[in-house]
């Protein structure tokens, strides 16, 4: 296996981006992935992309293909594969761009995720989204997102004693990082009044603790590290990234006051990088709902079980913290366009690697991890990434 | 509303109270209610009407013209043009608009345009709550003005944020589709055209009334384009009235009418969903001051309230 770098990246402002169509957004990141690495177009050897349901969403499957043609890389011929794991596609899609490059297939190769999800209603596009959990058992039963992490979130109350108010100060923490991302969808600060206040979603989450409906995409290149240095002279190492799955359905899981997927995913990525999780100096991990963050910094070890709401408490992970904590803003105020969601997380951490992410740059950030999870954790994809 | 937070809901949109249609009312009675006030209040001569126009989305009948039953209701008939017109909310200022076109072009002396709406919206849909019935008659004409229109003008886009189609009782629409680029998005652009054209700004108005869907858009709109609470205060009657869709500018339009006087300054934009805005720069004459008012706030005072099984039935969910 070779060591891999990231060499460039680009994010489309994500929101409610009317005017642009999913083509539109796949090519804009694409463009502002490969300005950003250097490359030319003859230089990739394979496309990557994630994305959950744009056969749902806009009606288009054949991401792969479509990515090459708005990029204008269709008359090269090159490999172009859609990967699709729900909220963790561009992450997964990441991975597998990472053992294509790794193996020695290809050297340079973009990756891409990107989704599209205003063209619906939001009661359809929580339909849609209800296909990441077990459709015959969950969904058919009326369960949605919210209710399944409403679930947990009341398992880890009633078990851990985390308070309604840990949870909201999540949302804050995450939307006053998101007043410092100009890519961010809500850039407004939030109070733990305001998320309290906020409508009803699935007791004990109101609006203020879900992530919203986003639209939005990213894109990042890599190569094999012997040859990044042809085209970047601060190329970002991706130090492990490792992916494990667990049963689509919630009720089918080991336990319920955290991610199993997580837990087991993220020891493999300190194995595998050779770190622990001390050393890591910035996270972006998969805030869907804020139960998820509190439930994330504990399956990645960064606190003990049982810990992560009095940790949000004690100010660990704001930016100004002793690990900061989606300093994009999270997909709680970044946005969580569900397929470009892991790209985007990694596109916020090579700029905190590199000591380009402006207002909100970590002071000496070398070591990053993020935190992607499909579904309800069926899928749990994590990346270590190293600045070099 | 049904299965809905009503609080929450109140308070998200700035709907607090909204009308319902009477027993028996429909666009029809409305108009020639509106109607029948407009000829009393005017004092003008019926028959001295060339054209009438009904701008609704809910007209009684798909084929058979609103317009000609309440030109006969008000004596108006046989020596005019009548239409029935539809441009979601904003079908009664296009009937403005084309009234004063015909008075202007010297082919009537005077016409009469009215908006009116018993608008319809699915049990537990987000329409429901500010879903409403009223109406407004104007009449454009060339004497005896108690205000005069300086210009109008419309911005018009294909926009599907909401529609109905032939045969369906109830509309659908984009949910948050029908706010930035709909309703925002024309409003804002006709009014600051409007503004451009008449080399104005928000300051050289005394009133200001914007399609009101509910209060929270046309409180937002105003805010952006620079326009003040005092400035739309006047004209903002969602909050009690609800969603009179096309009755909603030109009610808005008259509660200013009922205040203002002689010198005073109006601007008005409409929205119709699908797209569109129509602008008015409107100044009120002195022949105001003698003029008998509407008194349309006195009109809201006037009111019963209904639980939802009789609210049902006044929307003719059951008969």
């Amino acid at each position: 296996m070779r060591d891999v770098a990231l060499i460039g990246g680009g994010l489309t402002p994500f929101g409610e981006l009317w005017e642009k169509s999913l083509a539109d957004l796949v090519a804009e990141a694409g463009i502002a992935a490969i300005m950003d690495a250097g490359i030319e177009g003859e230089d990739i050897e394979a496309l990557y992309i994630g994305g959950m349901s744009a056969g749902r969403f806009v009606g288009q499957e054949h991401l792969g293909s479509l990515a090459a043609e708005v990029s204008g890389l269709s008359e090269l011929h090159i490999p172009a594969t859609r990967v699709e794991a729900a909220c963790a596609s561009g992450s997964l899609a990441l991975h597998n761009g990472y053992l294509a490059v790794a193996s020695g297939m290809y050297d340079v190769v973009v990756v891409g995720g990107a989704e599209k999800m205003t063209d619906v209603a939001g009661t359809e596009a929580t339909n849609i989204l209800a296909s990441a959990a077990n459709r015959e058992w969950e969904a058919f039963f009326g369960a949605t997102f919210p209710g399944l992490y409403a679930l947990m979130a009341r398992y880890h109350m009633h078990k851990y004693g985390t308070t309604r108010e840990q949870l909201a100060e999540v949302a804050v923490k995450n939307h006053y990082n998101g007043t410092l991302n100009p890519k961010a969808q809500y850039r407004r600060e939030v109070s733990v009044e305001d998320v309290l206040g906020s409508t009803m979603v699935a007791d004990p989450l109101h609006l203020l603790d879900c992530s919203p409906i986003t639209d939005g995409a990213g894109a990042v290149v890599i190569s094999s590290m012997d040859r990044a240095e042809e085209f970047t002279d601060e190329p970002v190492r991706i130090a492990a990234s490792e992916t494990v799955a667990d049963s689509i359905s919630l009720s089918e899981r080991s336990r319920f006051d955290g991610i199993p997927a997580a837990m087991t995913a993220s020891r493999r990525a300190y194995n595998r990088a050779g770190v622990s999780p001390a050393d890591i100096d910035v996270a972006e991990v998969h805030d869907c709902f804020t139960i998820a963050e509190i439930m994330a910094i504990e399956d990645l070890g960064f606190v003990d079980k049982g810990k992560g709401g009095s940790a949000v408490d004690d100010g660990l992970t704001t930016l100004d913290g002793e690990l900061p904590v989606n300093t994009s803003g999270g997909l709680k105020s970044k946005g969580h366009p569900v397929g470009a969601t892991g790209i985007a997380q990694i596109h916020e951490l090579m700029l905190q690697l590199r000591g380009q992410a402006d207002r909100r740059q970590v002071d000496d950030a070398a070591l990053g991890l993020t935190h992607n999870v499909g579904g309800s954790g069926g899928t749990a994809v994590i990346h270590i990434l190293e600045a070099i | 509303m049904w299965r809905g937070d009503g609080a929450a809901i109140a308070a998200g949109l700035m709907v607090y109270e909204k009308t319902v249609p009477g027993l028996d009312e429909d666009t029809t009675t409305i108009s020639v209610e509106a109607a029948r006030r407009a000829v009393r209040l005017s004092g003008i001569d019926a028959q001295d009407i060339g054209a009438l126009y009904v701008g609704s989305e809910s007209h009684p009948y798909a084929v058979k013209p609103t317009a000609t039953i309440v030109a006969e209701a008000i004596q108006a008939t046989p020596d005019l043009t009548a239409a029935d017109y539809e441009f979601a909310c904003k079908a009664g200022t296009a009937a403005m608009q084309n009234c004063l076109a015909l008075v202007r072009a010297d082919m009537i002396t005077c016409g009469m345009a009215i908006g009116a709406d018993v608008s319809q919206a699915a049990p537990g849909d987000a329409l429901e709550y500010a879903a409403a019935a009223g109406g407004a008659a104007f009449i454009l004409g060339r004497d005896n003005l108690i205000a005069e229109v300086n210009h109008t003008l419309s911005f018009t886009t294909d926009t599907p944020d909401f529609w109905r189609r032939e045969g369906e009782p109830y509309p659908g629409h984009g949910g948050r589709f029908t706010g930035k680029p709909a309703y925002f998005r024309h409003v804002t652009a006709a009014t600051k055209r409007m503004m451009e054209e008449m080399g104005t700004s928000p300051d050289d108005y005394d009133y200001a009334v914007f399609h009101q869907p509910n209060g929270k858009f046309p409180s937002r709109v105003a805010r952006k384009l620079g326009f003040t609470k005092e400035q739309i205060e006047e004209g903002l009657l969602c909050p009690y009235i609800g969603n009179t869709y096309s009755g909603s500018t030109p009610l808005g339009l008259s509660a200013v009418l009922d205040v203002a006087e002689a010198g005073d300054r109006i601007l008005a934009t409409s929205y119709g969903s699908g797209a569109g805005s129509d602008s008015f720069d409107i100044t009120v004459t002195d022949a105001i001051e003698g003029y008998e008012r509407n008194n349309i706030r006195k009109m809201m005072e006037n009111r019963e309230y209904l639980d939802y099984g009789l609210y049902m039935k006044h929307r003719g969910e059951f008969a």
